[in-house]
Order: C-alpha cells, then structure tokens, then sequence
C-alpha cells in the first residue's frame, strides 16, 4: 500500500515541479528555480520552530515568503545593483541557504523531525508514517499527498486561468511591457507558485533534487514540442513515467528513491536527446536526397 | 500644438549605467507617414523605440502619443522588437504568435473568441504566411520570422507601429513585399516608424528621416536630411568607409543580404 501511495504523491510532485519548471525554462531562468528551492530553508525553519509543526500552513505560508524574497534579491542585484545574473543568483541563495543550515544546528539540534539530512534528501519512504486517518480506522493516505494536492489545485488554476499571461511572457517580456502588462506582477506571481512547489516537495524529495523534477521533465518535453500545450503534457508523461521506473528500480537495486526517480528522468533526457537527433539527421538525408531527385529531373 | 502629430518627443534623455544614449533628443512626427531612424551603431536608435513605448524611462523629458500620455494610447501603437531579441525555439506556431497581437492588458484572463481568430487569420494572410500557419516558429526561415512579427503587429490593429530593424536578415523579395505592406497601412492613414541600417535605399523608402547620434543630427524629408553635412555629422569618419564598401558591392554586384529560401 505504501508503494501506492508513494508513487502517487511522487507523481504530483513531479507534475507540480514540471508544470511550473516549463515556464522557468523557457524564461532562461531554470536556475533560479534552483536558487529558490535552497533559499527557502530559513523560512521553513523560523516557520517550524514557532509552529511545532511540520505541514502547518503557516510553515507552508512563510516559507514561500522566504522563496519570493530570494527572487526578489536576485531581480533586486541583478537590476539595481547591476551584478552579473548568475552570480547575484550564487549570492542570494548560497547566502540564506547558509542562514537556514545555521537556525538548524542551533535550534533544532537533536530534533527528529528536521536535519539536514530530510532538507536535503527528502524522507520519501516515510511519508506514510504522517498520515490521515478518520473515525480512528479509516486510512486516507499520507499526509503529504494532501498537501501536493492543495498545491496542485492552486498551481493548475493559475496556469489555466493565467495561461495567456505566462505564455506572453515567457515568449517575449518586452512586448508584454509594450503592451502595458504589468510583467513584475506576472514574474512575482510565478515566483510565488515556485516558491510553494520547492517548499510543499521540499519534504518529500528534498532540496537539492527537486530541481531535477523543475528542470529535466521539461527540458526533455522541448526536445519534442512544437506548441506550449504539448511541451506541458509532455513534461507531466516524463515527470510520472521517471517516478514509476525510478521508484522500481529503487526497490530493486535498494537504493534512495528519490535519487533513482531523478537518475532515471535525466537518463530518460538523453535518450530522447539521442533520438531526436538521429531521426533529425536521417530527416535531413531524406529531404536532401529528395531535393537532389528533383534537381536531377529539373535538369533533364 | 500641431493636429497632425502622432508622436512628441520632447527634450528626451535616457541614460544607460550613467552614460547618456540620448541626450536632449527633440521632435514632432507627422502622422500617415513612413518614417526612418537612421544613425550609426549605438547612436541610440532602439533605445528610442524602447524610451517611446514605455519599456525605458527617460532620465528627463517626456513623450506624447496623439497629444496624450502613453499609457492612454497604449493600444493605439504597436511595438515590433528585434527578431534577436526572442527566442525562435519557443515551442508555439505562427499562429500562436499572431495571437499575441490579440493579447490585451484587459483580456489576458478570457479566451480569445472568433473576431480574434478572424483577425489573426486575416495579417496571417497579409504577410503571404497562410501555407505556414502551424509551423513551429523554430522552422522558419529568418524572413519568415520576420513577417511573423509584422503580422502580430498588424494584429494589433494600432494607429503607429513601431518597428526595430525590421529588413535585417531579410531576402530582398521579402524586404519588398514588407515595403508594399506598409506602404499600403501609411495609404490608410498609420503611422510607421521604422529604424534602419542601408543608407543606400533609405530615400526610396521613406517620407520623413529621423538622423540620430545620441542627439537628433537632423530631421524631415529625405532630401533635407540627407545632406553631406548631415551625414558626416552623425557618421563621423565611419560614412567614407561606408560609401566606398557600398559602391564597390554595386559595382561587382555582390549581393548584400542574407541568403533567404522559402523553406
């Protein structure tokens, strides 16, 4: 049963992850989706410390506070105070990366439910340790796949109803400026729903690997796209078939699920990768070949 | 104040990093005509696109669009940026793109509804792209993407389209089908202001010359603005050069442009 339900909220998280990592891709920005995902461990931390609580909103709440704020200075350094794009990314998320490795081996030493080990790692096994129950016997999953799906629901209904706004600007900021959309409140609005995907996957797969289901599902789904629809949709096939395949071979080999799942996407990239350019080359002869017949008979 | 003036530039500076790109840059643009920026690399000429619609703000100075405030006129001007400053890679369609034009700040959270899939099909077509409609915008060639842009501006169905370079990596049969195109909206009464870099075909292409160099060198007609004087003020040394490389490529007859084929 816990095979189940480890799959299912690993899916989410990935369809979660990839939705959104899409969009970051296409702005250039996938690595500050990485940046947030570190950046939110102070807000998690001042968060746990003053609820008691590791899934209490306002632990959710605060921590996607600390996300948007690292987004914030990354815009702030890069703009204002004219530092290069990656380093004022190094800066910002290294530095309250830092603050939260600190808050942790002051305050919460010795605590069980939070080290570094879960920040980094994620504690996918046990997710079904905190579960839901009713009535005292009726078992409704771990408690975490109700929080992906809170997210999800908030992270679908945006996209669907901010569709436009997040194509335009993704494509092109400067038209949208143009057009007098107001693209600080779009950029921000994104920053937010990564903030809270890092923040509510951050449990399950960790800090540093959550960035594999941000970036690699969807830079596999470009390689295949012509339209954004398609590179969403195939983002969500990649991201749940890497879960599934990962989580067996994880099993199988017992080693770290959530290592495995994202070992198996990056493997699925380049074999997509390797495939796309194969098929393009051989298009590429045929075209030619065909382009050479009609000289050929044009010159007869 | 004159009633046939689309834009008012009015003792304009932008600054860039604390260096003046435009500096005290002043003049009014008659409407219904094609216009040409013209001047020399970094004389300032995208920055005073960008500083007009909005996307730069001036160090001092203002802008008039139609006597008002652009964020009034908003939907009256139609912005065309480089076909740099995009990626082509965007996984969307030509059709897709064209959309855009249709993008409102008031109806970015509706769907689009037939009158704009009628528009979008229609400057589709205006820009001779229909056969192309569901390519990814990946497989065109640079002249097509180009003519993507045009469309998602005459998409917009504004009253001044600004345009940033837009015949650089164009094949001179596109570079002309563009011309008739806009010939044919200053016909209806728009307003097109384009920046361009060929010297050598600006007095067949334009009505009125904007000459730049970070300040205004000249404005007018072509013939008024086209003079030695003028253009070795803006040029500086750099014209000499110029006319002797454009001579000797009209003399062998090399061709200019980028090779464009029709993919």
């Amino acid at each position: 049963m816990s095979d189940f339900w480890i799959i299912l909220t690993a899916s989410i998280v990935a369809i979660n992850a990839g939705l959104l990592g899409c969009f970051l891709l296409l702005r250039k920005m996938a690595m500050v989706g990485d940046a947030i995902s570190h950046a939110v461990l102070p807000g998690i931390v001042v968060a746990y410390y003053f609820s008691g609580d590791k899934t209490s909103g306002l632990l959710l709440l605060g921590a996607t506070l600390t996300g948007v704020l690292a987004a914030f200075l990354i815009d702030f350094l890069s703009r204002k105070a004219k530092i290069q794009g990656d380093a004022s990314i190094g800066i910002t998320y290294t530095l309250l990366f830092a603050v939260g490795m600190i808050m942790i081996s002051s305050w919460m030493q010795g605590n069980v439910d939070i080290d570094m080990e879960c920040v980094l790692y994620g504690d996918i096994a046990t997710i079904h340790m905190d579960k839901i129950i009713v009535d005292d016997n009726l078992y409704l999953g771990p408690r975490a796949f109700y929080v992906e799906i809170i997210a999800f629901a908030i992270i679908g209904l945006s996209l669907f109803f901010g569709f436009k706004g997040f194509k335009l600007l993704a494509f092109n900021i400067d038209y949208a400026r143009s057009l007098g959309i107001n693209t600080g409140k779009w950029h921000y609005a994104l920053m937010t729903l990564v903030s809270l995907t890092t923040v509510v996957a951050f449990e399950v797969v960790g800090a540093v690997l959550v960035v594999g289901f941000l970036i690699i599902p969807p830079a596999t789904a470009q390689l295949v796209s012509t339209k954004l629809r398609e590179m969403l949709l195939f983002t969500c096939l990649f991201g749940i078939s890497a879960v599934i395949s990962g989580y067996y071979l994880a099993v199988w080999l017992n080693v770290s699920i959530t290592g495995s799942m994202v070992m198996v996407s990056g493997i699925i990239f380049f074999a997509v990768l390797i495939f796309q350019r194969i098929r393009n080359s051989s298009k590429q002869k045929i075209e030619f070949t065909e382009e050479l017949t009609q000289y050929d008979q044009a010159n007869k | 104040m004159n009633e046939n003036c689309a834009i008012e530039v009015h003792n304009l500076t932008t600054t860039y990093g604390g260096a003046p790109v435009l500096w005290d840059v002043d003049f009014d643009l008659p409407a219904g005509k094609i216009i040409g920026v013209i001047g020399p690399n970094g004389s300032g000429k995208t920055t005073l696109l960008k500083t007009i619609m909005g996307l730069l703000e001036p160090s001092s100075g203002y802008v008039k669009i139609f006597n008002q405030d652009l964020s009034k006129m908003r939907e009256k001007i139609a912005y065309v940026p480089q076909r740099e400053s995009v990626d082509w890679d965007f996984p969307a369609s030509v059709f897709d793109v064209v959309m855009m034009g249709r993008y409102r700040k008031g109806n970015l959270f509706k769907r689009t509804n037939n009158t704009d899939i009628e528009i979008v099909e229609e400057c589709i077509e205006k820009v001779g792209l229909t056969e192309f409609r569901n390519r990814q915008i990946a497989q065109l060639s640079g002249g097509q993407q180009q003519r993507v842009f045009i469309a998602r501006a005459l998409a917009q169905k504004a009253d001044i389209y600004l345009m940033d370079e837009p015949f650089v990596g164009v094949d001179a049969a596109t570079e002309n089908s563009i011309l008739s195109l806009l010939e044919e909206m200053r016909n209806t009464g728009k307003t097109v202001l384009i920046i361009h870099h060929d010297l050598q075909t600006v007095s067949d292409y334009f009505d009125y010359l904007v000459l730049l160099n970070t300040r205004l060198i000249a404005k007018g007609t072509p013939q008024d603005v086209l003079t030695e004087e003028n253009l070795s003020n803006a040029y500086g040394g750099q014209l000499t050069l110029l006319a002797k490389v454009a001579n000797l490529i009209k003399e062998n007859q090399f061709p200019i442009r980028e090779k464009d084929v029709d993919l």
